[in-house]
């Protein structure tokens, strides 16, 4: 590899042709600030528009400042970060930015957590003149069940566009206008709700400032918690423990499912619960369901169609419904984790509990904003009652467990409520891309095969390749398996299954990149891929010290079908647990 | 404003995108075709355009609102269309300009209450002898002063 | 067969189309015709002949007879004296301004004198919708010459030429398309940008209205030369008249086998399609056109990539504006040490120029680079309108800046200009007197330029936004020393930093304008004047109260009620009512009402 030489701020540094300025000054340490770069490594979700012009640097010989983001090293050049032509420019260009902003930042969503606001500080920007943008921002206000759009505080560096469209395809957003009037927005300015939008939320886990921001729905929580009449139950989805701990200044991927047990019972939960047994009552169904579409498939029953796709992921199944009409009946009818808890909780556990069901308050706490949309889907309703209340995300619940003066830290580690608070390993790893196939196929193994399995770990289905496929042998039988995260790359999928230029049994779909772990309710990766892969890590170390590690074993499920839904599949468990679709074309 | 597009309408877009093949890289060009036909680009002419091509709305919308040639109102029966170049610009075009605001009793980018004229401003016509000049329809006229205003209206009325 | 014995050539350029010429062509056939004529006497519609300010032109070949501002109705009268009778239109000649004596070869007219037509050569003299006339004037002569040689003898030729291009920022074109030809692709494109968007500007209109074949054979040549088989016309939708003529000269050259497969027989493919622009001066920046013509917002990308490397689709793309294609036949056929000659030492061959503003020959003018704004504004230009005094000149548009007297003997070439603060830009070419204000001009740029940004990057989007917004509180008599300090730091910051061409350049309007008229803008902030009494909002309108006779009728004129003041009684004027709308000065029959 030809290799380039170069000083930035009198280092030397040598780096690999193709490396930016940027990239080069971190080599050695040098820090160059920067606003619309978004790039997270390997994983394919890149923002570089050179748009903000905050990374600029001094390049000897060069006629203006050069974007560094944007600008690639060449032999012998000569780059300055901090003189005094380079900081007046980054000092005005972000003046001007912030001349054009609301100044609302003490009542603002991303107070405290905005890189605009960060950026500020560390340039010491203390005067804005020619201000020109009232206090607060008058945009029409976008809100939707899962994100809010307050497009005022767009400084249009383009990050969620590139998420919307180039990652996932999906194309809700795009920049509109030109010049000064122009900004990020859906066509036509319509409601998000109107558009394409499939709440997976990329655009908020991206933006720099509070112009895209979850919907907040703590307040929700804290009426139904001081409500003596409501019997408020909570359950956590495994991502979640992955990642609350960032919040409180933990290292990205350090577990702290105790400590978040502790903080919700604190908090006044009645029962704190794991959306992990609902994972395993997933596993139960749609691993039962696969065995049948394959079993039936092998058996030359031609009505069947392949591949079966998950159907955990409430963004993928907007996507879904959207895009591809024409194979409705293919994803499994199982519910969603969420939701197959709602519904246990709503119909099982409220009248062995003996609370009615519209007295019983079902929190979910999600890495995901797309969960705020899919528990008011109509179907997943009785009478007009939710199966699931409401639902919150890590942040959100970060945001409540601070508000309510509890010291996190010093928290001891406590486990979760019976009976829907046991869970296995296969649960834990739903949270990661590939999780869900491997926790299906540990089951469904020994169904199929009335084998017990060797070997658990099926590190073919791991990984943060964009798709990835496998063929895992059942007994002589080839099972064919594809996971993809990200729905650009589920649209490549989709598109060859479509096309029949792919084939496969089985195919695993998450939304976000790296599947929950870096869902839009999760602490902001900051563009770090590497915090990513740590949550992910952690997941599947907390699945090797599980004693149990197969969802066909969780006590818990097995007394559950004992005692109420009598076999996966019964009529009950159908009536309860398995859902429909829905064309959904008209919407883009 | 929403509107109904009727059959026709929706095949001569289709028509349109066909004849080029559905390729999105020729956007422009059809948002031209299109707005040749409709006089404008409504909502519901853009999305049947996004749909012929596989883009999202989204896009087309950013590109419609991008360029100044489209627009998404109609215009008057007679658009005014000023000429704000420099050569107009320096020869007096902004007293004209006011003078036609004054005369219609609209802004730039507006359009009478009867629909009879619309007012815009364009850059250079590139007839810059003739400045300040001023296209109604087609027709230009050159050599413009406020005091004509009234006059040259008066042809339309 | 009847021989022709005369031509009547009408201008057919947007300018005289405006003024009815071709009404004035139906007149001519009309008359024509009804005096026997049609069939020895051709009217031909050509392109511009460059003198817009005396439109419409109609020249009579073979007497060389140039007559200027023809009406339809002179058509009669042209036709029963001249053509009949061989007696000239006395009236219809062009005047002297200095001997009063009537001038009627375009040859002794001190316009024409100092010009020297190389991208101009065909206009005003052929049809451009007749392929022939353009092939009888050597027309795809350099073509044929290049199909038969090496593509590297071209470009070697072409950058021994030293021509460089004529959009603005003066590439080497040599050197351009042999970047392109060294990169290796199974597809390549030749664009031409004919995007022309300075206000002011029209030039590349006139060529193509004029010539468009040129720019036909000079894109075939680069298609041959580099080794691509594309060409793509990128064309302002706002030139109906030029898209028509291109679009006719395409199909003639196909017709004619000087586009399509196997030109000449020399196994060399080339086509050329039109891509119509929809109003973005933006996508003149050639990145920004290349994103425009793949169907998306002209937003400009990074460079590198340039074009050269990865433009149209990905794949490498020649662009060059319409002049410099213009220029290309006749360098291959007379030679790069006949262009060399011509022009300044770095600067060689000529410029095209559209001269507008306060000046009396408004119009399309081609000098040798290196030819001086003394010669071109007081000599072709014939000098400022109205007897008023020359203040500035205006070159390259919103990205240039303005010049003023002790620049009146600069030569004009790339250096020189940038030396002098401004740039050679396009060419558009505006000439300001004593009564413009330098400070509105500088908005007027602004103003252009926020409304032109793409709003891709911060610096340009937001700004140009404040230089314009700050500019404006001058002009309102409600700025300060500190915002001169502001504007001239800000301009330096978004020089420095914006994206693209456009935006780096955005703040020179302001920059130059601050370094020659430094004095104007502190009138406007110190003293709160404007010295050329154009800031609306800065005259004072007061009442000599010595003659002043209380008539009354200014205080029933004014609008807001500002003029109080009994009958017979000298009048007053309210200052915090007052808007400034000079009613009160017009109607006054006393001069009573002053403006300070």
């Amino acid at each position: 590899m030809d290799k380039i030489k170069l000083t930035i701020d009198n280092k030397p540094v040598e780096v690999a042709k193709g490396t930016t300025i940027l990239q080069a000054a971190r080599q050695v340490g040098i820090k160059i600030p920067t606003l619309c770069y978004m790039n997270l490594e390997g994983m394919g979700v890149e923002n570089r528009p050179g748009a903000c012009r905050i990374c600029v640097v001094e390049v000897e010989g060069r006629r203006n400042l050069a974007p560094s983001c944007a600008t690639d090293c060449t032999e012998g050049m000569v780059v300055r970060t901090t003189t005094p032509k380079v900081l007046n420019a980054r000092r005005t260009v972000m003046e001007l930015i912030l001349s054009n902003h609301p100044k609302d930042c003490l009542v603002c969503a991303s107070n405290g957590d905005c890189e605009l606001q960060d950026l500020a500080a560390t340039l010491g920007i203390r005067e804005i003149r020619m201000v020109e943008n009232a206090a607060f921002s008058t945009y029409r206000k976008d809100y939707s069940f899962s994100l809010k759009r307050d497009m005022d505080k767009c400084i249009i560096c383009r990050r969620c566009e590139s998420m919307c469209n180039d990652v996932q395809t999906v194309g809700a957003l795009g920049a509109i206008n030109r010049g000064f009037t122009s900004v990020v927005a859906t066509a036509f300015e319509q409601n998000l709700s109107d558009s394409p939008c499939v709440f997976c939320g990329q655009c908020v886990a991206v933006c720099p400032t509070a112009a895209l921001t979850r919907t907040d729905d703590t307040g929700k929580v804290f009426k139904a918690l001081a409500d003596p009449t409501k019997t408020v139950i909570v359950q956590t989805a495994p991502a979640v423990r992955a990642a609350l701990g960032e919040e409180f200044g933990l290292e990205p991927g350090t577990l702290v499912t105790g400590k978040m047990a502790a903080a919700l019972r604190r908090l006044g939960f009645d029962k704190v619960f794991d959306t992990d047994f609902a994972a395993d009552l997933t596993i139960m169904e749609e691993g039962s369901e696969l065995l049948g579409r394959i079993g039936g498939f092998l058996n030359g029953d031609t009505s069947i169609k392949l591949p079966i796709f998950t159907s955990c992921c409430p963004a993928w199944i907007n996507f879904f419904e959207q895009n591809y009409p024409d194979m409705l009946d293919q994803p499994s009818s199982a519910k969603s984790p969420q939701q197959m808890f709602g519904a246990i909780a709503k119909n099982y556990f409220a009248k062995k509990s003996g609370i009615k069901r519209e007295d019983l308050v079902v929190v979910s706490v999600m890495p995901c904003i797309a969960k705020k949309y899919e528990l008011t889907r109509n179907e997943f309703s009785s009478d007009g009652n939710r199966d699931v209340d409401i639902s919150i995300s890590t942040a959100e619940l970060a945001s409540m467990i601070k508000m309510a003066n509890i010291d996190f830290m010093s928290l001891p580690d406590e486990d979760f409520d019976h009976p829907l608070g046991e869970s296995t390993g296969a649960a834990v790893i739903f949270g990661t891309t590939g999780g869900v196939m491997e926790a299906a196929v540990r089951t469904a193994y020994e169904v199929f095969t009335g084998k017990t399995l060797e070997r658990l770990e099926f590190k073919e289905l791991r990984g943060f390749e964009g798709i990835r496929t496998a063929s895992v042998d059942f007994n002589g039988t080839a099972i064919n398996i594809c996971i993809a995260h990200q729905l650009g790359n589920a649209r490549k999928v989709m598109d060859g299954i479509r096309k029949g230029e792919l084939s496969f049994h089985a195919v695993e779909v998450m939304a976000c990149p790296g599947g929950c772990i870096g869902g839009a309710g999760q602490p902001y990766h900051k563009g770090n891929a590497s915090i990513l892969k740590a949550r992910s890590q952690s997941l599947y170390r907390e699945d090797a010290a599980k004693p149990l590690r197969k969802s066909h074993e969780n006590p818990y499920i097995l007394k559950l079908y004992e005692e109420f839904l009598g076999q996966p599949m019964s009529e009950l468990a159908h009536h309860l647990l398995h859902t429909h679709y829905f064309d959904k074309h008209h919407k883009i | 404003m929403k509107i109904e597009l009727k059959d026709s309408h929706i095949r001569q877009i289709k028509d349109i995108c066909n004849s080029f093949n559905n390729d999105p890289g020729e956007l422009i060009t059809i948002l031209h075709r299109t707005q040749n036909l409709f006089g404008y680009l409504p909502e519901e002419v853009q999305r049947a355009v996004a749909h012929n091509l596989g883009i999202s709305a989204a896009k087309v919308f950013g590109v419609v609102s991008f360029y100044s040639f489209f627009t998404m109102t109609p215009k008057g029966k007679y658009p005014i269309s000023l000429c704000m170049g420099t050569a107009c610009y320096v020869r007096g075009a902004e007293n004209v300009l006011d003078e036609f605001k004054k005369e219609l009793g609209i802004e730039v980018g507006g359009v009478t209450p009867d629909g009879k004229f619309s007012l815009d401003c364009l850059r250079c016509v590139g007839a810059c002898g003739l400045a300040p000049v001023v296209m109604i329809g087609e027709k230009v006229y050159g050599r413009l002063s406020p005091s004509m205003v009234k006059e040259v209206l008066a042809e339309f009325k | 067969m009847v021989q022709i014995k005369m031509h009547l050539l009408v201008c057919g350029g947007t300018g005289c189309r405006a003024s009815e010429s071709a009404i004035l062509v139906e007149q001519f056939n009309k008359h024509l015709q009804l005096n026997g004529l049609a069939d020895e006497v051709k009217v031909v519609t050509t392109g511009c002949f460059g003198f817009c300010e005396k439109g419409p032109i109609v020249k009579v070949i073979p007497d060389n007879t140039f007559y200027t501002q023809v009406k339809p109705e002179d058509a009669e009268e042209i036709v029963k004296e001249h053509v009949l009778k061989g007696r000239k239109v006395a009236r219809l000649l062009y005047e002297d301004p200095e001997t009063l004596e009537h001038i009627s070869d375009s040859k002794h007219m001190e316009f024409y004198q100092k010009q020297v037509r190389i991208a101009l050569r065909n206009c005003g003299f052929i049809d451009p919708e007749n392929i022939d006339e353009y092939i009888v004037r050597d027309g795809y002569a350099a073509l044929g010459q290049v199909l038969a040689s090496d593509p590297k003898e071209t470009i070697e030729l072409l950058k021994k030429s030293g021509l460089r291009g004529r959009g603005g920022a003066g590439f080497p074109t040599g050197l351009k398309w042999e970047i392109a030809a060294g990169n290796k692709a199974d597809q390549k494109y030749v664009v031409c940008n004919a995007d022309e968007g300075d206000p002011g500007a029209f030039m590349d209109r006139s060529i193509l209205e004029g010539d468009p074949n040129s720019i036909i054979e000079a894109m075939a040549i680069c298609g041959y030369c580099i080794g691509a088989t594309k060409g793509l016309i990128y064309i302002r939708a706002e030139y109906p008249l030029a898209i028509r003529r291109l679009e006719i000269a395409i199909r003639q050259a196909r017709e004619y086998g000087l586009l399509g497969k196997d030109i000449l027989g020399s196994g060399f493919d080339f086509d050329i399609q039109l891509r119509l622009g929809a109003g973005a001066f933006v996508c003149g920046e050639e990145t920004a056109l290349i994103s425009s013509m793949q169907g998306s917002r002209g937003e400009p990308t990074i460079k590198p990539p340039f074009p050269a490397q990865s433009g149209y689709m990905g794949k490498p793309t020649n662009v060059n504006n319409v002049e410099t294609y213009a220029n290309i036949p006749p360098i291959i056929l007379k030679g790069w040490e006949w262009f060399n000659s011509i022009g300044s030492e770095k600067s060689k061959g000529t410029k095209v120029f559209a001269l507008a503003g306060k000046i009396n020959n408004v119009g399309l003018i081609e000098v040798p680079m290196g030819t001086t704004l003394r010669e071109v504004i007081f000599e072709i230009g014939g000098g400022i309108k109205d007897g008023k005094r020359f203040k500035a000149v205006q070159t390259g548009g919103p990205s240039g800046g303005c010049l003023t007297e002790q620049h009146l003997d600069t030569p004009i070439d790339y250096e020189h200009l940038t030396a002098a603060g401004s740039m050679m830009g396009s060419g558009g070419m505006i000439v300001m007197d004593e009564d413009d204000c330098m400070v509105s001009v500088a908005k007027f740029y602004l103003d252009f330029t926020v409304e032109e940004s793409c709003g891709k990057c911060a610096p340009c989007r937001i700004g140009n936004k404040r230089l314009h917004e700050t500019l404006e509180q001058i002009c309102h008599g409600k700025g300060t020393l500190e915002d001169l300090d502001y504007l001239e730091n800000l301009g330096r910051v978004i020089k420095d930093t914006a994206l693209c061409g456009l935006g780096q350049t955005s703040p020179n309007p302001v920059l130059s304008t601050m370094q020659y008229f430094k004095d104007e803008y502190r009138a406007h902030v110190v003293d709160k004047k404007c010295p050329a009494g154009q800031c609306k909002a800065l005259k004072r309108y007061i009442i000599d109260p010595t003659k002043c006779i209380g008539c009354t009728l200014c205080a029933r004129n004014c609008p807001t009620d500002a003029i109080t003041g009994d009958k017979k009684v000298p009048h007053v004027i309210d200052q915090s009512k007052c808007i400034k709308c000079g009613a009160c000065y017009e109607k006054c029959k006393f001069g009573a009402i002053l403006i300070r």
